[in-house]
């Protein structure tokens, strides 16, 4: 394990590991923990702030009858990373529709077995 | 994760589940605005190759080759005998799994979306997901094999397998020789991922690695 994910998984108590680091279900949850690491090395927000944001984002699933069983977790740290960036000014919600639309346009677009670009023209609509 | 695994049954083209549509959304965006390079994305990703999925494949497999009725069940309906060893949250609505025998190798090419069977095999390797391997494998499956090092004897027929957002595959690798009375945890170790993608052998109690 890296030493910036071994720092993550000290600071966020929650992430789901074994003894030798963070488990994922999914190569999603892989790329959205990915993606936290490394906007906490650009110095978007310190670990305290995601933990603390991600504490919130599970609390407000389970008020609306998540089943907490660590499957949906990943969820919620999509839905935090969605939520921090807009708060941080990186993007915004719009943008982030926006451009699931795109890539839901791309993927329809492309033929079965091809590599799913973006391009221009999926914006377009 | 209900969203994550609705298929909306198309076969003329790829498809994304709404949280990799969000994923990737997220990914464009902070690639555009240079908070992250893709590539050192896909590094982290890579470093926790062996830790995406259940990795449950190498149980099945050595599961059949010391179960013949499992093996039997397995070869009939992949998903429905994966689903009654009960450790197996999900593995899709149809995983195929295709037996080599001496007379056949099968070897399966990927769709680039979510046609991978990761909960059986974790993370795909990078080289799987690349347009060259499908169209080649495809054409010039021996060609592939042999850039892996892997040689198939020339009378034994080789079947490619290409996966759609319905029907996943999963090879049946042949059990090694030399591994008789051997217990299915010692048989799982055999079991490596290649070897479940048809693009490898299983490994031979001489050569551990």
């Amino acid at each position: 394990m890296s030493a910036a994910a071994a720092k993550a998984t000290a600071a966020v108590p929650s992430i789901p590991r074994d003894d030798d680091g963070p488990v994922f279900r999914a190569p999603w949850e892989a790329q959205a923990f990915a993606m936290a690491l490394t906007l906490h090395e650009r110095g978007v927000f310190t670990w305290t702030e995601w933990a603390a944001a991600l504490a919130e984002e599970i609390k407000r699933a389970q008020a609306a009858g998540d089943p907490d069983t660590g499957e949906t977790y990943y969820l919620h740290w999509l839905a935090t990373l969605e939520s921090l960036v807009a708060t941080k000014g990186v993007t915004s919600t719009e943008t982030l529709h926006r451009y699931r639309d795109a890539w839901d346009h791309a993927a329809d677009r492309t033929p079965h077995g091809q590599p799913i670009v973006l391009q221009a023209e999926d914006f377009a609509r | 994760m209900s969203s994550d695994h609705d298929h909306h049954h198309h076969h003329d083209h790829s498809e994304l589940s709404e949280t990799e549509l969000r994923v990737r959304a997220l990914e464009s965006i902070l690639t555009e605005k240079g908070y992250v390079d893709p590539a050192a994305l896909d590094a982290i990703i890579q470093a926790f190759e062996t830790r995406i999925g259940l990795h449950h494949g190498a149980r099945v497999v050595a599961k059949a080759w010391t179960d013949p009725t499992f093996k039997e069940a397995l070869l009939e309906d992949g998903s429905k005998a994966i689903g009654t060893l009960g450790h197996v949250s999900r593995v899709g609505d149809h995983l195929v799994v295709v037996e080599n025998t001496p007379e056949r190798h099968n070897m399966v090419v990927c769709t680039l979306c979510s046609c991978y069977p990761w909960e059986m095999l974790g993370l795909p390797p990078v080289w799987y997901k690349a347009a060259p391997y499908r169209s080649r494998a495809v054409k010039d499956p021996r060609g592939v094999l042999a850039d892996f090092g892997v040689t198939v004897p020339k009378d034994t027929e080789i079947r490619v397998w290409d996966s759609t957002a319905e029907t996943r595959f999963l090879v049946l690798p042949m059990r090694p020789e030399g591994t008789e009375g051997w217990s299915e945890a010692q048989l799982a170790e055999l079991v490596t991922r290649d070897s479940m993608i048809g693009t490898g052998f299983a490994k031979t109690p001489e050569a551990p690695s």
